[in-house]
């Protein structure tokens, strides 16, 4: 028994075709209001590619291949990390009428609702 | 043994990864869901990073010499490449964000060229397929990286104009088939068939300095105000050249991620050039503003200036309000202030929405996370489709930093060049205030003949100073009352 991912051609194809459908459905229900943070939040995914750079690296034999695989482990784990900071923070300061926004918005907040 | 438990192990995990990230992003489908999607989406992330350190237990024979240095390396790469990136990215200004979104666009893009490279120099690719696929990837994740790093230095402000040269097409097109050319070697020396002239390696370093040559080819031309369009372009094609190189390692969360982030890429391309009313074509090929010279003659009449105060106390008697920010607000770092106006005037029980244009700001949604920031609750933004009815009954439209979106013209006036677009109807709304730094034409240089428009006054200043000029005529009334 193997646990070995053996993909031709055409099932990678079927794989390609599946996702690219769910994607776009998935992103098509997004709200136009989150349209940065789901950019952000999709760049964070495509981040995955530092598995890929994991694995050119470990497997490489040469200076260069290490050198190249140095780099793209570098570059992928910055679009990981990056895009996950940014994208939190961004979806943290979405607030509704309803929930008591915190610290500093608390405050006017209070004072807004004396006045009225 | 140890292998197999191994193999299960990453595999799992890529799963749960693939899995992780798609309910992530589906949870994205509403601003209370939102945050927790983030999070599970990076739950899966880390695990399938450290799944992916158990590949040292079957890397090649000719990598196991060099296995402690390669070890050494990459948890260098992941410590300086994560750390240096999270620590940016959570202090990077919120307007300084399309420019972030690229950099770490360009980042992944580089990545996937990388592993491309590896792939190539050591000849790991079997079959003409797997190499095809491989240089495709590395061209498209190269043109992503050099395409995004002109695209930060244009939203930075690094590269004030963009650059046009006559020809610049030729050359571009030029270019691009030389790099399919290059490409077109490698594999034919690889499957046997011509000669080579130069030395493997040396084609190869030719194959990605091509791409990158093209990828700054293509993006210099392109208009600032056309920024938005690229940004999601380059994160399509990112994600394409993830996927592709997903399938040259046989790692199907890789392949998944890659295509769904290119999909997202894709449609958020499509709703941005429909917003503008282009092609995508159009918006890549093309120079926009080079032929858009309107016809002032067409306006008559004259822009009416008013004080900020008679605004503000119109907007405190009025029933609705509907506010309609563009980058000019933030740019005037006014966002504070003019929610701080807006809570003034909801204590004054006037109704007040936020009117939202596709293209406002700098990317998609910029203008949403902008007005997030200063405190906003996001029941009040409302998009094009969903309020555009609503002006012809509000009392007051707010129109600040903005100015192709509600220009008129685009219904009307068919020699204009934003013609088509789609714009909010501020014109509709009993009286219009517009609060703008100074006579003139706006980003893309059109004459708007919303400012001629008899219900329509200008408000000329700084929108910070405006606004606390605003604010504190509201809160005069106030204590007058008191």
């Amino acid at each position: 028994m193997t646990f070995d991912i053996a993909m031709t051609g055409f099932v990678a194809l079927y794989i390609f075709m599946l996702a690219a459908f769910a994607g776009w459905v998935i992103i098509g229900n997004v709200p136009a209001i989150l349209h940065t943070p789901l950019m952000s939040g999709s760049n964070f995914v495509h981040g995955i590619v530092v598995v890929g750079g994991l694995y050119a690296l470990f497997n490489a034999s040469t200076p260069l291949e290490q050198a190249i695989g140095f780099f793209a482990v570098l570059l992928g784990a910055g679009n990981a990390a990056g895009g996950y900071a940014v994208t939190d923070r961004m979806l943290a300061m979405f607030k509704t009428s309803e929930t008591k926004p915190k610290a500093a918005h608390a405050h006017a907040r209070v004072h807004h609702l004396k006045k009225s | 043994m140890l292998t197999l438990v191994s193999q299960f192990v990453i595999s799992g995990a890529d799963l749960g990864a693939a899995f992780l990230f798609m309910f992530g992003l589906k949870r994205m489908s509403s601003p209370a869901t939102a945050p927790s999607g983030i999070r599970l989406a990076g739950l899966g992330m880390v695990a399938a990073v450290l799944a992916s350190f158990l590949y040292l237990l079957t890397i090649d024979a000719a990598a196991r010499p060099h296995m402690m240095v390669n070890v050494g390396l990459a948890v260098t790469a992941l410590l300086i490449g994560g750390v240096g990136a999270w620590l940016v990215g959570r202090k990077v200004a919120m307007t300084a964000m399309p420019q972030m979104v690229a950099i770490y666009n360009g980042m992944g893009g580089g990545a996937a060229g990388s592993i491309a490279a590896v792939e190539l120099f050591g000849g790991h690719t079997h079959g003409a397929t797997q190499l095809i696929v491989t240089l495709l990837g590395g061209l498209i994740g190269a043109v992503s990286l050099s395409g995004s790093v002109i695209a930060w230095a244009k939203l930075d402000g690094v590269l004030k104009k963009p650059l046009r040269v006559k020809g610049q097409q030729f050359a571009n097109a030029a270019v691009m088939v030389a790099t399919l050319a290059v490409a077109g070697v490698i594999v034919a020396s690889a499957l046997g068939v011509g000669g080579l002239w130069l030395t493997a390696p040396t084609w190869i370093w030719i194959f990605f300095g091509c791409a990158l040559v093209f990828g700054v080819l293509m993006t210099l031309p392109i208009g600032g105000a056309d920024m938005p369009v690229v940004i999601s372009i380059y994160n399509a094609f990112t994600g394409l050249a993830v996927g592709l190189e997903g399938f040259v390692l046989q790692n199907p969360a890789l392949m998944i991620a890659g295509m769904v982030v290119g999909a997202a890429g894709l449609l958020l391309t499509v709703i941005m050039a429909k917003a503008m009313n282009r092609s995508i074509a159009n918006v890549l090929f093309t120079n926009f503003g080079t032929e858009a010279k309107a016809k002032p003659g067409a306006i008559k009449g004259s822009e009416r200036p008013t004080e900020a105060s008679d605004a503000a106390i119109k907007m405190r008697y009025a029933s609705s309000v509907i506010i309609i920010p563009g980058y000019g607000l933030a740019a005037a770092h006014a966002q504070q202030k003019l929610y701080e106006f807006v809570k003034l005037l909801l204590a004054a029980k006037v109704s007040v929405k936020f009117a939202i244009h596709p293209v406002a700001g700098r990317m998609p949604g910029q203008m949403d996370v902008l007005l997030a920031e200063a405190g906003v609750p996001y029941d009040m933004i409302f998009q094009l489709d969903d309020i555009n009815d609503d002006f012809a009954a509000t009392d007051v439209a707010l129109v600040i930093g903005a100015n192709d979106v509600v220009n008129p013209a685009a219904r009307t006036d068919k020699s204009s060049p934003i013609f088509g677009m789609p714009i909010l109807n501020a014109d509709r709304a009993r009286q219009i205030y517009v609060i703008k730094r100074g006579q003139g034409k706006g980003y893309s240089g059109i004459v708007n003949a919303l400012f001629y428009s008899p219900n329509c006054n200008m408000v000329y200043g700084d929108a910070q100073a405006v606004l606390v000029k605003m604010i504190e005529a509201v809160r005069g009334l106030g204590a007058a009352a008191a």
